[in-house]
């Protein structure tokens, strides 16, 4: 595990897994885009990776601020008869249903 | 008569409630004015008619108690406006009409403010100039060609060129205090918890708070009193009594700790704002503060934890960008092909780079590495200024390490973007309050501020130091209306 974290400190951002993460990301980018987030996303991790200079083997992450539990709410309907608004933005219209491509064939 | 525009916040409810004006006369004042502005950009949501319908409607029942009678305001187009478009600056919201008002602005509303318009900002907030907005970017009334500063580059030009008596921005990493600072106005960031985020175009959960920005701290405790609430709709909205802080807004900071932190002494800081931060200590001692050097030792860290745990957070927020249910859709093969086209197209280039980085920290293999990291140091980061805060009632340091910009001098450059915001993103870590307020000129005559940082839940304190400090340092915004022809 050590290893496999210390190759990844040093490791570079190649065009491969650019394209992999814009798939990850659901965001289609052309070779030119690519090209030019290699170069972006290697800088910014090079200038992110100054992090590995602290030790932080015994330090709690942090998750949330406010460091409280969450607060529990009545299981109760609050907005009703709302479909309207709630299909009023949808980009394909259709009164009852949001529209999307095809699924299954 | 004095002009309107030139009134504060408060002078303008006084007047208001001394029925010396209507709120008709004061919304079609700022109106006009913003009818004349579109040089520099600042709304890309105009709400004019129904603004000056509603003026009239306040003006035959006036309810004078409220704390906002009849007051025209524009907002950041990050908050969710019922029956407005609220856009975030992005192309793939660009047609969206919320059916719901967020927590922040009805309180407004509820109050007696009036919508005016919808400021433009950074597209989701990402952004520390401006110059990533879909619709544009925003023009400073400093200068011609001068960035206002990000996110809420909009709402800080809108206000320095007096295009609303008040407004609200929100801060990520310094998204109110950075901009109020290039713009010689005042922008507080409170403690995160303290105003909800219920309807605010989400961008990264942990950080994200909205605030006042004001012409000078005493309107800025009045916005800031009317905006927090408690808030069931917020998971995270914290349940604490909220002081009335306009009431209880004073000068008497005698005896107060204000910690100078050595590690902001950053390499490369212009001299006139190393000057600045030791006049600003001098005002202090001058009210009785007793200044005290402090150390804040993982500051350095801060920025490379931010861009680690804010582009996580939002590439989870704006997953939910897909062209389903709302919003700009691109026609695809198939549905993931239109998902891939929907959000090529609708998102910017800093959003879609924000996006990758955190889809990439939160990656399987990687998430150890750099998301957990990040958190850790979080915590390293939040323990300095606990530590700090034993010591010390306050914290004072420069608002940004530069003065504003020219449009396109940084935008190629993200890193060299990124560290406008070395100074505040800390606060933003440590969910921290912190309030910018105007301090002096440096060579070009542009505004640069000081921050004043306070412990959690502590508005109050920073804005009573403000407060005192605002009184010695006497600043006052000049612009010669270059923009309007």
């Amino acid at each position: 595990m050590i290893i496999c974290l210390k190759i990844n400190y040093h490791m570079s951002i190649d065009l491969k897994t650019v394209k992999h993460i814009s798939k990850l990301s659901r965001i289609s980018i052309d070779d030119q885009k690519a090209n030019k987030l290699e170069k972006d996303l290697n800088a910014i991790f090079k200038w992110i990776e100054q992090l590995n200079e602290l030790n932080t083997d015994n330090v709690e992450p942090l998750t949330s601020i406010a460091e409280t539990t969450l607060r529990f709410r009545k299981d109760q309907i609050e907005t009703k008869n709302i479909r309207e608004d709630v299909l009023k933005n949808s980009p394909k219209d259709n009164k009852d249903y949001f529209v999307v491509p095809k699924v299954v064939e | 008569m004095t002009n309107l525009i030139d009134l504060t916040l408060n002078d303008l409810v006084n007047k208001v409630k001394s029925k010396e004006i209507s709120s008709k006369e004061i919304t079609t004042a700022y109106i006009d004015r913003s009818k004349q502005s579109k040089k520099l950009n600042t709304y890309v949501e105009e709400t004019f008619d129904s603004a000056i319908k509603s003026s009239e409607k306040f003006d035959t029942n006036p309810d004078f108690k409220k704390k906002l009678p009849g007051i025209p305001l524009a907002v950041k187009d990050l908050f969710c406006t019922k029956n407005v478009k609220t856009t975030a600056s992005s192309k793939i919201l660009e047609n969206f009409i919320p059916s719901y008002e967020s927590t922040v602005t009805e309180n407004l509303w509820n109050e007696g403010a009036i919508l005016i318009g919808k400021l433009n900002c950074d597209e989701f907030a990402m952004g520390s100039s401006n110059e990533t907005s879909h619709f544009g970017n925003v023009i400073s009334p400093i200068d011609d060609n001068l960035v206002p500063g990000g996110s809420s580059g909009g709402s800080a030009s809108a206000l320095a060129a007096k295009l609303t008596p008040a407004t609200i921005g929100t801060d990520t990493g310094g998204s109110i205090r950075q901009p109020a600072s290039f713009t010689g106005t005042v922008g507080l960031k409170p403690t995160y918890g303290s105003c909800s985020r219920y309807g605010i175009v989400a961008f990264a959960s942990s950080l994200d708070q909205a605030g006042p920005m004001t012409k000078d701290v005493k309107d800025c405790a009045l916005l800031l009193e009317v905006m927090s609430s408690f808030d069931p709709k917020d998971s995270t909205s914290i349940n604490f009594k909220r002081p009335n802080y306009s009431s209880n807004l004073n000068k008497y900071i005698k005896g107060k700790k204000i910690g100078i932190p050595k590690e902001y002494r950053v390499d490369g800081m212009p001299f006139e704002i190393e000057k600045l931060w030791e006049k600003g200590k001098n005002y202090l001692k001058d009210c009785g503060a007793e200044i005290i050097d402090i150390s804040l030792p993982h500051t350095n860290y801060a920025l490379p934890t931010y861009y680690i745990v804010a582009p996580a957070e939002a590439s989870s927020n704006l997953a939910r960008y897909d062209g389903v249910k709302y919003g700009f859709r691109a026609e695809g093969e198939n549905l993931i092909d239109m998902y891939e086209k929907t959000r090529s197209q609708g998102f910017g280039d800093e959003v879609k780079r924000r996006i990758m980085i955190g889809t990439y920290v939160l990656s399987s293999g990687y998430y150890d590495a750099y998301y957990l990291k990040a958190q850790k140091v979080r915590k390293l980061i939040k323990n300095d200024f606990d530590n700090a805060f034993n010591k010390v009632d306050a914290i004072l340091t420069p608002s940004t390490p530069s003065s504003a910009f020219k449009v396109g001098d940084k935008k190629d450059d993200p890193v060299s973007m990124y560290l406008n915001d070395i100074f505040t993103v800390p606060v933003n870590l440590a969910g921290l309050p912190g309030i910018s307020i105007p301090a002096g000129l440096d060579k070009n005559n542009y505004p640069l501020g000081l921050q004043i940082i306070g412990k959690p839940f502590d508005e109050q304190g920073i804005l009573n130091i403000a407060y005192s400090m605002e009184e010695k340092i006497n600043f006052k915004l000049k612009t010669n209306d270059w923009w309007i022809k």
